[in-house]
Order: structure tokens, then C-alpha cells, then sequence
């Protein structure tokens, strides 16, 4: 996942194949995107960026009737108010969590089980993947406003909104465990005969478990970055504001109201920890027993919490008393109405019927890009020439704040790394910092940079700068650490200059770690770039140059053939990116760099 | 039962990999029958595809060509009268020893307190009470493969597979189980009609069948079938049992064919590419020294691999490479050094060398690589375009096995030279 912010976590790597008794899957202290990045352009990105597309088109269609005020909610700034607003906050979460599951359940069977299915979906999930999501939020607001009630047309946007942002990793890791489930444990399931529910039950949801839930907490960790930019999201007339903790804080900064700010940090803060304390860590605690390792791990993950639930007693009772039964039933229901398991053939579709489904969705294609080319060529060409000037704008700000961020992260990140006390002490401060999202915090940095010369242009390279720098730091600090002991001491007895030993250990140490934390950092600061270049703050417009800027300004005068160029453009330009140099640098760092 | 008192027939069986414009035959028009009744062995070396027919037999994988017959009848599907024994366990390590049995009758729908029931009756038979909430982790190898039995057993099947059930475990507890399961086999405990085991081990196969079938590789096919008549509880060292263990290494080893069947043709060649076991030097002058040492240089098989405490797979590859070298010749079950390996087992470690690298020039394998590497550029070749060109010949990882042999023996033969930063091979 490109895009987004993550909190630290261990990523969870499945081995390639099934390896012999005794290895199993290994963590690295990284965060890592589950994807295969061999892969160049093919024509099947081409067919999903047409997609895409086509489908911004659509959206743009739909939001040709979208009314032209809408009228915001009121915000209390009560901190009375504030319990309400984080169980909105966390509603719009949990909704789009349930439905990033569901997506990756269907989506990463069908994906794994069927190889016709297989060589459409993985590529079309590669790309989605690259995509700045945020780009879409305004095409997707205006539509939905357009067919269904204002309210509910807003909060269905932050929904989906944090969906396509939660899904992509999930289902990675969904799909790469059920193709790396060790042969002999598929064959044990089919000769004693599981059928369907029993073996997504016994055999496949328990060995993707432990990756799965790594990979909830990274998408859930990335959601409140969306979330919070959905919930402050206006423009001009339309005021697309959600009640929940992002709205809160920006009309706290709106209103200069310190006291408020302050509050809404803290109730923020404080959801984003007891979500941690109080679910992610007794999962993960719980999910230890599903590792594959066939010896007992030195030191498992840990929960108070889970150990406090492990020993009330009620929950055991409840554990015997309506659980056991309710599954037991459950389990005899399915297994009956499932029948007993045929071999594992793929079901055979006749092959008409695909042909006839490729047509018509080629012929859709067709039609859809035809149209969108006829809507673009409306597009005048000083528009053209402002979208343009708007890609560099963003990029050259994009690549300011990635190399503000390279700058302190380095020597900070190698300063945690290579010293254990320190990392101990200060990573789990540095969570904690990470963990809010930078979208949130950035009606307060307006209220305070806004008044400094360069004013907007200071501050999105700020936000920018907030959402990307953490990736780095944590993945400079694992790879400082990564570096072994014995080519430490063996570049101090040969007595390498300080220079010396950064050139050639440190850095080319670093390296894969920079590439990694730097892909999802460029991917986090396009997306920040739609809320961060053009803002509606204390009833004053502010904009600067860039492509975000021109959506935002697209949605809020109305201009559809232009919020479509410069959607799509935005689209193109980060998936080009991604693909001609993070690609490259990621393969020359995957080959040449990697210490194992 | 079919009309001939057959449990389960395999007719004309092919198993056939395609990979790209080459094929590969893994199981070459295999007929077998299995009787009521009857423990029998599937024995071979490894990739002689015995594996792969234990996948046909119990449904888990469709033949290219041909047909199972179950009871006289086509086998559609798994086979829901045969259950299997796998060599890794296959133990789900999120259950419990007891959740393990419990799944597989969970499975056929047996509601839960006969289940349980069962389940229990089954680890106390195998002798694992006391450990039924334990996870297979806390356990040790042959433990856990108890609970594969246990889980296997469990579900009742008239057919038992078995897939090198033993060779992952230590040897005492692997002689234990055998013991254990031989008595609930031969006491007629269990309500099993057949038991069907593969192993590459030659004294497991005499020790526990009633019938052998021995399967040879390049293509995978049977051989030879005999019957083991001997009572058990059989005796290792008892001069039939040994006399039968002699019989079936002498029809594995084969006899040494004139020089030219024996190296076979080079990569890219009509006929018989001759695939070169993956065996180091070191363990080969071990083997010749300690023929050396015999009485008239020779000695017969069965004694060596327990006198060198290798397996009998390995000690065929060793005596196959020994074959083919020049080192040795094999006949009715015995060595017998040549001159030249008994110069090779006395000489020193340069001159050792030095005869090595003479040997494997005459390899096919080793002809066709040099001759590469002659018309090559500075004659450097980067090790994908020798692994491409042996994927023409090898499924892809028997190609990179082939390869990485090639470079151990050419290293120590000082007739090639790797470089693993550039991954390019030369000549030295």
C-alpha cells in the first residue's frame, strides 16, 4: 500500500514456499508491502488504468447533478461533545474495516482458487494499490451527493473512502497466505474431507491469522488518515464536513479556540491508544497460537489486557457455555448444507460465457473511455497547461518533503538503530506521535504557519512532511538495527574513517530500508497534497499552485471536465512513478542490498 | 470387491508435466493391484514418482492417462474409503492433539460426544494419553507422527497410506512406531483392509510389506514386484530376512551396462540424458575407501549402508555415481571397486583431483557444458543461460539441482570455476 499512514508495526512475510519443519514465517521489524514489484507495464495495467478511468468518468456524470451548496453540520466545541464524536469517528472506521474484510475474503479466494481469475485480479489490485485513493474523494462525494441525501452521501464517502484505502494490503496478505499454505496441510484437509466452511475455518483463516491482523492494524493505522481528511473535507459552497474528531479539531483551529484543539488531540490520542491497547494487542497476543513454527517462539507478543481477560472468569464460562455450543451448531449446520468436499478442481466456467463477459466488458470500456476522451477534449488548453504546472507543483513539494524527511530521519533513525537502550525508551514514544494522523493535526499548523511568508506553500510541504516522515524514520531504525554486529566491529578494527563506514556499511545497509519506508512516504504525500493545497480556513480560501489545488478548486466551482483531467492526471502521474522509479529502485535494492 | 478380489487397481496409469514445449514423464504405464488384506510397498529411489501414484491412488491428484479402480469401480474424485499418513504430520498446529482427531470425524459430520469419544479410545491406543490438550509443537517427532495415526485411523478407512510416514523421525522412535504399527496391523485391531506404504528404504519395506513394488525413476516406473513370505515379527538380522534385502538392492542397483547406456547422451542429444545424483565428493571417496578395505574389493550393499549409516536411497545414488565414474561395478546386489577406484581410494587428496577431473570429462553433461563455455565470450557464462538450457531437458528444479552438482563436482575437479557475485561460470 502506497498510500496512507501506518503506524510501526511488524510486517508479517510469508515465506515464498513451504519451508521444512521447523522455519517459519520471519518477522523483520519493517514495514513491507506484500506485492510483487517484478513486474513492469503490461497491457493489463493499461485495461485497469482505462478502468479507472472510466469509472471517474461515471462518477463525474453522476456529480454533473450534485446540488451546488451544501450545508456543513454544526460542531459543538464542547469537550462534553467529544465522547459522540469519537464514536462516530470510530463507526466510520469500523464499518469500512468490516467491509475491507469482506472485500479481502472474496476477493483473495477467487484470486487464489482460480487462475482465469487470478491473472485479472492480481494486476488489477497492483495498480489500485498505487493509486493516490484521496484524489477520488471529491469525484466520489459529488456523485453520491447527487443520488442520495447530503448526510448520508458524506458519510457513505468516507466509508468507501477509507475502504479503498484499507482493502489492497489485507487482501495481499489474504491471498499470499492461501498460496503459501504448506501442501501437506491442503492434502490432510482434502483426504479427510473438509469441505468449504471447514477448511476456511480448521485450515485457511488460521494460518492467514497472524499476517491478517498485522495487516488490519497497517490499514487501520492508514484509515484514520483518510478519515479524518474526509471529515473536514469543503470546498467553496460545499461544506462536506462529517461530526466526528477531525471535524472537531478543524473548527477548533477555525475558531482559534486553544483550549478545543488541545481536547480534540487528546481524545484522538487517546482512541487511537485504547484501540491499540484494548483490540490490537489482544489479538495479536491471542493470534500467537496460529504461528506455523513448530517450536515455541522466544518471545511471543503481549497483552495486559488479554491477560486480564484470559483469567476473569466469567469469560470462561461464557467461553463454555454459549460459545462452544453456538459453534458447534454452527459448524454442523454448514457442514451439512456444504456437503462433503469434491476434489479441489476448479469449478469449470464455460468458456462462452467468459468470452461473452470479456466483450461486454470491453465493449463498456470502449464506450466509457470514448466518452471520458470526448468529455477531456472540452478541457481547454490553458487548463491542460495549469494541470501540468500543477503535477510539478505537487512533485516538486512532494520530493521537498521527502528529503526534509531523508535529512533528520537518517541520523535520527541510525541513532535509535544501532543504539538497543535508546530504541527501547523512544520507540514507544515515537508510536505514539506516529500514530495520529497528520490530516488531523493540520488545521492546527494552518492556524499557526498560515501567517508566515510562503503561508499555504510552508504549510502543505509541512503536512506533507507529517504524514511521511514516520514510515521513514521506523524503517531506518529497523534496517540500523539490522546491521550485524560482526560488520560493525569488523569496519572499526580495520579502522574505517567516520565517512568511510557510513559508505560502505551503513548506507548501503539502509538502503532497502530507505527504498521501502520512501515508496509508502511518495505515496502518503500525494495523497495529502488534495487536502493540503487548497483550504477553506476561518471563512478565507486559500490555495497555492499544484494538482491538488486544481480538484479541489475543480469541486467546488463545478468545472467537471476539468476535475476529471485532473484526477486522472494525478492517477497517471503517481502510477508512472511508482512504476518507472520506485520499481526499479526497490528491484536494484531487493537484489543488491539485501543482508540475508 | 471386484470380481478378482482386488481392494483397488491402477490400470495404465501416465503422469505427464508439461513445461513449455518439453515433457516430462513421471509415471510411465504403472499397473498395480492392491489385494484384500495385503500390506504392500511402493519402494524406489527418489523421483521414481511413488509419491505422485500415492497422490493418484487416494484421488488427490488426476492421472494424465489412465484409471484408478476402487472396489472394481472408476475413482472419481478423493476417495473417501483411503486415508493417509504423511511424512511432515500434516498436524494442524492451532489444534490440539485431540482437536486433530476430533476434525477429521468433525468432518463426516459424527456428532460431537461420539467424537470425542473416539478420539480418546484412539490416543490412549496409540499411547498418547495424557497428552490430548497439548499443541503438536510441544511434542516430539514421533509423537506427533502418533497422532497422525491416531487421526488417520480415526475416520475408519479400508485403505491406510502411507507416505514415508517414518523417515522424518528419529531412528528409535521411527523403529518403535513401526513395531507398534505392524501389531495393531497384524492383530487385526484396526478394521483397515489394506495398508499401502511408500518408502525409499529397502530394510523398512522388507521389515513391514507383504509384497514389494519396486519403482525405478528417468521415466518413474515399476520394475519388479516380490512377495516377502516371511513371518512376523520379523528379524533384522535373521539370514532370510537379510537374504531378502540383498535381493531387492540387487534389483535397485541393477547391473553396470556397457559405458556407453551407462553415461548416456549429452543435453540436447536423442536418448537418454543420464542425470547426475546430487552426491559430494567427500561421501563418494567414503564409500570407496571402505570398499577398498573388503576382501577382494567387494561388498555387498545392504551391509554398507549400515556399515556407513546412510540410508539405502543415498547409498544407491553414491553407487550409481561410483557406476558411472568407473569407480565400480554393480552386480546381483554387490560392488566390486575397478582398478581405477581402488587408485582413486588410496591416492592422495591432488591426485585425487586430478583423476576425478579426467572421469567426469567423459560425462555427456560435463562434454556439453565445456563446449558451451568454448564458444562463449571470454567463455563465461552467466549460470541462467546454463539453467535455461538444462530446462529444456529437466523439470525446472531438477535443472537447478543438476546445475548446482555440475558446479560442486567441476569446483572440486579444478575444470570450472563459479563466481557467485556475478553468478557466471568459466573455465579454469
Amino acid at each position: 500500500m502506497v498510500e496512507g499512514t501506518l503506524a510501526l508495526r511488524e510486517s508479517f512475510v510469508r515465506p515464498e514456499r513451504p519451508q521444512p519443519e521447523g522455519t517459519g514465517p520471519q518477522r523483520r521489524l519493517i514495514f513491507r508491502t506484500e506485492q510483487p514489484f517484478g513486474r513492469g507495464f503490461s497491457v493489463g495495467d493499461i485495461v485497469v488504468l482505462i478502468g479507472i478511468a472510466v469509472l471517474i468518468y461515471a462518477g463525474v456524470r453522476l456529480a454533473l447533478r450534485a446540488p451546488a451548496t451544501v450545508e456543513g453540520p454544526t460542531i459543538s466545541l464542547s469537550p462534553g461533545a467529544l465522547p459522540y464524536y469519537a464514536l462516530r469517528s470510530i463507526g466510520r472506521m469500523a464499518a469500512a474495516y468490516l467491509l475491507s474484510l469482506l472485500f479481502t475474503l472474496v476477493y483473495g479466494r477467487a484470486a487464489a482458487y482460480n487462475r482465469r481469475a487470478e491473472q485479472v485480479l492480481m494486476p488489477l489490485l497492483d495498480v489500485l494499490q498505487s493509486v493516490p485513493i484521496l484524489s477520488f474523494l471529491p469525484v466520489v462525494l459529488l456523485s453520491l451527493s447527487a443520488i442520495l441525501p447530503e448526510r448520508l452521501a458524506a458519510e457513505l464517502a468516507s466509508i468507501v473512502l477509507i475502504f479503498t484505502s484499507q482493502a489492497w494490503n489485507m487482501t495481499f496478505a489474504w491471498y499470499q497466505s492461501l498460496t503459501t499454505i504448506p501442501v501437506e496441510l491442503r492434502e490432510a484437509s482434502a483426504i479427510f474431507r473438509f469441505n468449504s466452511w471447514l477448511r476456511f475455518k480448521v485450515l485457511e483463516l488460521p494460518f492467514a491469522a497472524i499476517s491478517l491482523l498485522w495487516n488490519s492494524m497497517m490499514s487501520w493505522a492508514g484509515g484514520w488518515f483518510f478519515l479524518m481528511a474526509a471529515e473536514i473535507f469543503t470546498v467553496g459552497q460545499r461544506d462536506f464536513r462529517l461530526p466526528g474528531l477531525g471535524a472537531y479539531l478543524q473548527e477548533a483551529a477555525n475558531q482559534g479556540d486553544t483550549r478545543a484543539i488541545l481536547w480534540g488531540i487528546g481524545a484522538l490520542v487517546l482512541v487511537i491508544v485504547a484501540l491499540d491497547q484494548l483490540v490490537w494487542r489482544p489479538l495479536l497476543a491471542w493470534a500467537d497460537r496460529f504461528k506455523l513454527e513448530t517450536v515455541e517462539g522466544e518471545n511471543p507478543p503481549t497483552s495486559w489486557f488479554y491477560d486480564l481477560l484470559r483469567s476473569a472468569h466469567i469469560l470462561e464460562q461464557l467461553s463454555q457455555g454459549v460459545w462452544r455450543p453456538l459453534s458447534e451448531r454452527l459448524d454442523a449446520w454448514l457442514i451439512r448444507r456444504a456437503g462433503a468436499a469434491g476434489p479441489e478442481a476448479e469449478r469449470r466456467v464455460r468458456p462462452w460465457a467468459l468470452y461473452l463477459l470479456a466483450l461486454l466488458v470491453g465493449l463498456g470500456l470502449t464506450y466509457g473511455a470514448v466518452r471520458a476522451a470526448l468529455m477531456l477534449v472540452t478541457v481547454p488548453a490553458s487548463q491542460w497547461g495549469e494541470i501540468g504546472l500543477g503535477v510539478l507543483a505537487t512533485l516538486l513539494r512532494v520530493s521537498a518533503s521527502l528529503l526534509i524527511a531523508l535529512a533528520w530521519t537518517i541520523p535520527v533513525g541510525v541513532a535509535i538503530g544501532t543504539n538497543p537502550r535508546a530504541a527501547t525508551y523512544l520507540q514507544p514514544v515515537v508510536q505514539v506521535v506516529a500514530s495520529v494522523p497528520a490530516t488531523a493535526l493540520f488545521p492546527v499548523f494552518l492556524l499557526l504557519i498560515v501567517g508566515l511568508p510562503g503561508g499555504l506553500n510552508l504549510a502543505a510541504v509541512v503536512l506533507m512532511l507529517m504524514g511521511t516522515q514516520w514510515y521513514l524514520l521506523f524503517n531506518i531504525i529497523a534496517g540500523a538495527s539490522a546491521i550485524p554486529q560482526d560488520l560493525k566491529y569488523t569496519s572499526a578494527l580495520i579502522g574505517l574513517s567516520w565517512w568511510e563506514r557510513w559508505r560502505t556499511l551503513i548506507l548501503p545497509g539502509l538502503f532497502p530500508y530507505i527504498i521501502t519506508g520512501a515508496i509508502t512516504a511518495s505515496g502518503g504525500a500525494w495523497n495529502a497534497s488534495i487536502v493540503a493545497e487548497h483550504v477553506e480556513f476561518g471563512g478565507r480560501t486559500l490555495s497555492t499552485v499544484g494538482i491538488g489545488a486544481l480538484i479541489a478548486r475543480a469541486t467546488a466551482t463545478g468545472d467537471y471536465p476539468l476535475l476529471l483531467a485532473a484526477t486522472l492526471t494525478m492517477v497517471l502521474a503517481v502510477v508512472l512513478i511508482n512504476r518507472t522509479l520506485w520499481r526499479r529502485l526497490y528491484r536494484l535494492a531487493e537484489e543488491k542490498y539485501r543482508m540475508e | 470387491m471386484s470380481e478378482n478380489g482386488y481392494l483397488l487397481e491402477v490400470r495404465h496409469v501416465q503422469q505427464i508435466y508439461r513445461s513449455g514445449p518439453r515433457q516430462f514423464v513421471a509415471l510411465q504405464d504403472v499397473n498395480l493391484a492392491v489385494r484384500d488384506g495385503e500390506f504392500l510397498c511402493l519402494l524406489g529411489p527418489s523421483g521414481c514418482g511413488k509419491s505422485t501414484l500415492l497422490r493418484i491412488i487416494t484421488g488427490l491428484q488426476r492421472p494424465t492417462e489412465g484409471v484408478v479402480l476402487y472396489r472394481g469401480q472408476p475413482l472419481r474424485g478423493v476417495n473417501p474409503h483411503a486415508t493417509i499418513v504423511f511424512q511432515t504430520f500434516a498436524l494442524f498446529p492451532w489444534l490440539t492433539v485431540i482437536e486433530n482427531v476430533e476434525v477429521a470425524l468433525k468432518a463426516r459430520g459424527v456428532p460431537p460426544k461420539l467424537r470425542t469419544a473416539r478420539a480418546l479410545d484412539l490416543l490412549d491406543r496409540v499411547g498418547l494419553d495424557g497428552f490430548e490438550i497439548a499443541y503438536p509443537r510441544e511434542l516430539s517427532g514421533g509423537m506427533r507422527q502418533k497422532v497422525g495415526f491416531a487421526r488417520a485411523m480415526a475416520v475408519e478407512p479400508e485403505l491406510l497410506c502411507l507416505d514415508e510416514p517414518f523417515s522424518a523421525l528419529d531412528v528409535l522412535s521411527a523403529e518403535a512406531l513401526r513395531g507398534e504399527l505392524l501389531e495393531l496391523w497384524t492383530e487385526g485391531k484396526i478394521p483397515t483392509r489394506a495398508v499401502l506404504m511408500v518408502t525409499h528404504n529397502i530394510e523398512e519395506a522388507v521389515f513391514m510389506a507383504d509384497r514389494i513394488v519396486v519403482m525405478e525413476k528417468d521415466p518413474g516406473r515399476v520394475v519388479a514386484e516380490m512377495t516377502v513370505d516371511l513371518p512376523h515379527p520379523r528379524q533384522r538380522r535373521s539370514p532370510e530376512f537379510l537374504e531378502r534385502v540383498d535381493e531387492v538392492y540387487s534389483l535397485l542397483a541393477g547391473q553396470t551396462q556397457p559405458e556407453h547406456v551407462e553415461l548416456g547422451v549429452a543435453p540436447g542429444e536423442p536418448g537418454r540424458i543420464r542425470a547426475l545424483p546430487p552426491i559430494t565428493i567427500n561421501d563418494l571417496a567414503g564409500l570407496l575407501e571402505h570398499v577398498a578395505e573388503m576382501p577382494g574389493h567387494r561388498h555387498d550393499l545392504y551391509r554398507l549402508a549400515e556399515e556407513l549409516r546412510v540410508d539405502s536411497d543415498h547409498l544407491l545414488q553414491l553407487t550409481e555415481v561410483a557406476e558411472l565414474l568407473g569407480f565400480s561395478t554393480v552386480g546381483g546386489g554387490d560392488i566390486v571397486l575397478t582398478p581405477l577406484g581402488e587408485t582413486f581410494a588410496e591416492a592422495s587428496i591432488l591426485a585425487r583431483k586430478e583423476i576425478f577431473a579426467t572421469r567426469i570429462r567423459r560425462l555427456p553433461m560435463f562434454r556439453w557444458l565445456f563446449a558451451l563455455l568454448n564458444v562463449a565470450e571470454n567463455r563465461r557464462l552467466k549460470k541462467e543461460v546454463i539453467l535455461r538450457a538444462l530446462e529444456l531437458e529437466f523439470p525446472p528444479e531438477d535443472a537447478a539441482q543438476q546445475l548446482e552438482t555440475i558446479i560442486n563436482w567441476g569446483r572440486y575437479a579444478e575444470v570450472i570455476a563459479y563466481d557467485d557475485a556475478t553468478e557466471t561460470i568459466f573455465l579454469e
